[in-house]
């Protein structure tokens, strides 16, 4: 043993900003912006060329070249604050009723999101609870399951809209379909999965008790299952929102996030789009942390969250 | 199947004869147990001794129904194992606790009373009462990784114990344990045992255990799995731990030491 006195840790003046996870996460987001800025000024550069040659300028400085590559109207790539000021004019300072308002068309896509969502976890569930208890259904199911996500989604997305249309069904249902299509194959595969996680001891304890097949179930196989239930629906709702943006690109439809993307593509409205894409991510983080909200709280409840 | 007359007055509570049990698998069939002839009457204490892979777990999985013997008679309580483990004839306590994570203590001892469908009056009556009985009063509402593993075990011996259950069979329950507790789980059982007249098959593989708790010990020994020597205790069923330093334990001791040391001699 020594016993020599230590002298107290050198601390870089940024430790303390590293140390938490405050300080990484604005670290990368200060990156990207950086190099979202620099793409822009490359990307704009040809085009405000062309604007200088056609009025006739010439020796335009370096810093008035970069201003004005970042303030176009319909730059190629628009520039982060340019996405922002439009998010902010069309969320905060519109009233939600209006037709450009990004939280109307935000609350569209939504509505459809969860319902799909909702559906598909629901059909996953269902589907899981047979593939674990009937071997026919685990070799006749399953390849199905698995065939239904390689087919891509825009070439699936306006036959079911059409068809339903045909049927008369219309309006938020088909688009919600759309995202049952895509948010139920992880809650299929999760929860297969979960469903066969209890231990072969767990299993047999159930066997001792005689128990029935939907008392193992209740008792056993769900609640095992919960972890899994929720990693996958953290995946299925992010693919329910893409599902649902997607749903409304065919349609011609009117509102919605995806209807924006399009109107904007039309148009030639790339701060538009990258707006409308912005609140997409925004709102999928949003839906992605709420379940993981669910999640601590009901395993924290369970006893399974020490 | 015969059921063999009783010999004694002792009602006969698991009947096997020329039992046996062949695993098919890739590498050719595995004898995990062959020729087995036992007898266990109510209110015995047997424990099966051996080195492992000798079939003593399998004997009791068996009996449990929980395997599927491919020849000879097996019964229990008059019945098929299948009948019996339908009727809720037995209590099973496993190598590990396999309590339920997401159920406290008292709900762990309360889902085979659930599954059976009493009422929750009469649950909490036996969660109370078979808590009390492995002195785990207090624990209700802790969750299973609150407690040690003798306090996990001794929680799995109440939910076995809850449906009151005539049987019991423990396939190595303090397996896991560190000696003192395992001494301290010996001398409980044993009490729970003599004030309940329950018939207890018991697997495991320390000698001082099996001598200690059982009234008979059988010997297996591996390759194919089969019955060496049983050995009848004669010790008093009022035991202390004291006991095992008893010239009497002792003797106990060595035949059973002897019946694994012979079992074992012609593996190499």
């Amino acid at each position: 043993m020594t016993s020599e006195t230590l002298s107290p840790p050198v601390r870089s003046p940024f430790a303390g900003l590293m140390s938490g996870t405050a300080g990484p996460v604005l670290v990368v987001v200060a990156a990207l912006l950086a190099v979202w800025y620099l793409a822009a000024v490359m990307l704009n550069t040809p085009f405000q060329r062309d604007i200088y040659k056609r009025g006739g300028l010439e020796d335009v400085s370096l810093v008035q070249l970069m201003t004005d590559t970042l303030a176009q109207d319909r730059p190629v790539l628009p520039s982060p604050h340019q996405v922002a000021v439009e998010i902010w004019e069309t969320t905060a300072e519109k009233k939600i009723t209006s037709k450009r308002s990004l939280v109307y068309h935000s609350s569209i896509t939504l509505s459809s999101t969860l319902l799909g969502f909702l559906m598909g976890t629901t059909l996953g569930i269902l589907l899981a609870i047979g593939i674990v208890h009937s071997r026919v259904l685990d070799k006749s199911l399953m390849p199905w399951v698995i065939a239904s996500q390689t087919i891509p989604i825009l070439a699936i997305a306006p036959m079911i809209i059409v068809v339903l249309n045909a049927i008369g069904v219309s309006g938020l249902l088909p688009k919600a379909l759309i995202s049952t299509y895509l948010s139920f194959f992880p809650v299929t595969v999760g929860m297969v999965k979960g469903l066969r996680s209890p231990e072969i001891i767990q299993l047999d304890l159930m066997k001792t008790y005689s128990a029935s097949a939907s008392q193992t179930l209740w008792k056993l196989r769900l609640p095992s299952a919960a972890p899994y239930l929720f990693a996958s629906m953290k995946v299925g709702v992010a693919a329910s929102l893409v599902g649902a943006i997607v749903g409304e690109l065919p349609t011609g439809a009117v509102a919605g996030l995806g209807a924006r993307l399009l109107a904007g593509s039309y148009y030639g409205q790339t701060v538009q789009i990258w707006s409308a894409l912005i609140v997409a991510a925004i709102l999928a983080a949003g839906l992605v942390s709420l379940i993981g909200l669910g999640e601590r709280i009901v395993l924290k409840r369970m006893g399974m969250a020490r | 199947m015969q059921p063999q007359p009783a010999e004694e007055t002792v009602r006969s509570v698991i009947d096997i004869a020329k039992l046996s049990l062949t695993f098919e698998t890739n590498d050719g069939p595995v004898h995990a147990l062959a020729d087995i002839d036992l007898d266990i009457g109510e209110g015995e204490f047997v424990s099966f001794i051996g080195p492992s892979g000798c079939g003593k777990t399998t004997l009791l999985r068996v009996i449990a129904d929980l395997e599927k013997p491919t020849g000879g008679s097996i019964s229990v309580n008059g019945m098929t194992p299948d009948e019996a483990r339908l009727k809720r004839a037995y209590g099973y306590v496993f190598q590990a606790a396999a309590l339920y994570p997401w159920r406290t203590i008292a709900d762990n001892i309360a889902l085979p009373l659930e599954i059976m469908g009493m009422s929750r009056a009469e649950r909490s009556e036996r969660i109370a009462r078979n808590m009390e009985l492995v002195n785990l009063a207090g624990f209700e509402r802790k969750y299973p990784w609150q407690l040690s593993g003798g306090m996990q075990q001794r929680a799995s011996i109440a939910r076995a114990l809850s449906f009151d259950p005539d049987l019991l069979l423990m396939d190595e329950p303090f397996g896991a344990l560190d000696e003192i507790v395992r001494d301290h789980l010996n001398e409980q059982l044993l009490k729970l045992w003599d004030k309940t007249n329950k018939t207890v098959v018991f697997v495991t593989h320390s000698i001082p255990e099996a001598v200690f708790l059982s009234t008979r010990i059988v010997v297996l020994c591996p390759r194919p799995g089969r019955i060496y020597d049983v050995i009848e205790s004669d010790l008093p069923r009022d035991r202390t731990l004291d006991i095992r330093e008893s010239p009497e334990f002792l003797k106990i001791a060595h035949r059973v030491r002897e019946g694994l040391r012979a079992g074992h001699s012609y593996d190499d």
